[in-house]
């Protein structure tokens, strides 16, 4: 027990280790706050390009989303980040992770976005449209709206899942939570840090996995 | 151009390391087949104990598996390798991936079959048990065979999902094709061997990407 303690749960350490962890902690936020967006907006995108059924551009959505939903985000990461260097791309370690992660969850919120558009009946936007709204204005408007609703709880584990991703950007040593809580570990030689940074996931994403549980089963048992 | 043939698709490189990548292959499909049985089963056997509805039990089985939902896998990875051993409990990186993801996978199929389960009209579980079967009856012979079905396509992406994370393993020295890649980058001074892992995830998951595609239209609910 009294070793769990001061392995694990060893204050003096914490006290000595936070402000690293916090600087992590905000690292990791920042990353969030540029991915989810980036990776929303690029998933809009593909969904709305592929909403016009043009054949030959559906092809190359869906080939372009299946590609990139077969590769493991962090095999990805690592190519980009020592693979750009290569053919003379210097870029930040901040920049080589954004395009990763953006080619990635792009295609996955692009897959849920064409789902949540393909529920609205084609009426909709045929009523819409002979009321004198634009393309642009039915779908901003009309069909989005019902479509994001539609699939708010896909949206909404997507969004776990790229915040869960954020972790893997310590192993191109961007300085985010777990890289800290390691380089802290290192430092102290005690693995406090780690079960730290563990707990403080473990605040930022539990709300949403309650939500998100909730969320399911309503829908279920709509159906 | 001739510099991205040099560093991505070096001929003679990519001749050298095959051997290796393949292992690494090996190693990859082994690990991520032993998550999928064991995560699965272990999973399917959490939602069907859940069904007992005994409080304490119950609490114990969300809060698990809320957790393993919540934390990114490679923190979990981390924890178990690096932290673990601190207080006497060591594995082999090996046994922690497959630990770490069985979890996971375990913990995303539980709430997968249980609300497949919670889907199932209460109506039915009334009317099974009034003409006289048991509860585990009920369930086995009743809820299930349509529970199990509803839950096709969110199994099948989540568990594609969690295999292509066994590339996390890299971080904990497994030899599975991210490592074997890496090192073999490493010793060539070249980005080849990145190329060939990326490949031969696209060979593995491409195939599986395109199956859940159509495991989506067969099992899907209409809606």
């Amino acid at each position: 027990m009294e070793a769990l303690i001061y392995n694990f749960f060893n204050l003096e350490i914490l006290l000595k280790v936070h402000p690293l962890l916090l600087k992590g902690l905000w690292m990791t936020l920042q990353l969030c706050l540029l991915v989810v967006p980036l990776g929303i907006a690029g998933g809009l995108m593909v969904a709305v390009a592929y909403s016009f059924h043009v054949r030959w551009l559906n092809w190359l959505l869906i080939a372009y989303v299946d590609f990139f939903r077969s590769f493991p985000p962090l095999v990805l990461l690592i190519l980009v980040f020592y693979g750009l260097p290569f053919i003379g791309v210097e870029v930040p370690s901040l920049v080589a992770v954004l395009i990763a992660f953006l080619l990635n969850t792009a295609s996955y919120y692009g897959e849920i976005f064409r789902a949540g558009i393909e529920s609205i009946g084609r009426g909709q936007r045929e009523a819409a449209r002979s009321t004198g709204l634009t393309g642009l204005q039915t779908m901003v408007y009309v069909v989005l709206p019902q479509a994001v609703r539609n699939v708010l709880p896909d949206l909404i584990s997507n969004t776990l899942e790229v915040i869960k991703f954020t972790a893997l950007a310590s192993v191109v040593a961007l300085p985010e939570l777990l890289r800290m809580g390691r380089v802290a570990q290192g430092l102290t030689y005690n693995p406090t840090p780690l079960i730290a940074v563990a707990l403080v996931y473990l605040a930022l994403l539990w709300p949403i996995v309650r939500l998100l549980s909730r969320l399911e089963r309503r829908t279920m048992a709509k159906r | 151009m001739n510099r991205i043939a040099e560093n991505f698709f070096d001929l003679e490189v990519m001749a050298k390391y095959l051997p290796s990548i393949i292992d690494g292959v090996w190693v990859t499909i082994h690990l991520a087949v032993l998550i999928v049985l064991s995560g699965l089963a272990l999973g399917f056997v959490l939602a069907v104990v859940r069904a007992f509805q005994i409080r304490p039990v119950n609490w114990l089985i969300v809060l698990v598996v809320d957790v393993f939902r919540a934390l990114p896998p490679i923190v979990i990875m981390i924890v178990f390798y690096f932290a673990l051993p601190f207080v006497g409990i060591s594995m082999s990186g090996f046994v922690v991936a497959w630990l770490s993801l069985t979890l996971v996978l375990a913990s995303f199929a539980e709430e997968i079959f249980w609300t497949g389960i919670l889907s199932v009209d209460r109506g039915q579980w009334e009317a099974a048990r009034s003409t006289g079967l048991g509860f585990l009856q009920t369930l086995r012979d009743v809820v299930l065979p349509q529970a199990v079905r509803l839950t096709i396509p969110p199994l099948t992406n989540r568990t594609i999902v969690i295999t292509k994370s066994t590339a996390i393993a890299s971080v904990v020295a497994v030899q599975e094709i991210l490592t074997q890649a890496s090192a073999a980058q490493a010793f060539s001074a070249n980005t080849t061997p990145l190329t060939m892992a990326a490949i031969a995830y696209l060979v593995i998951f491409f195939p599986l990407v395109v199956l859940s595609r159509w495991v989506e239209s067969r099992f899907g609910w209409k809606r």
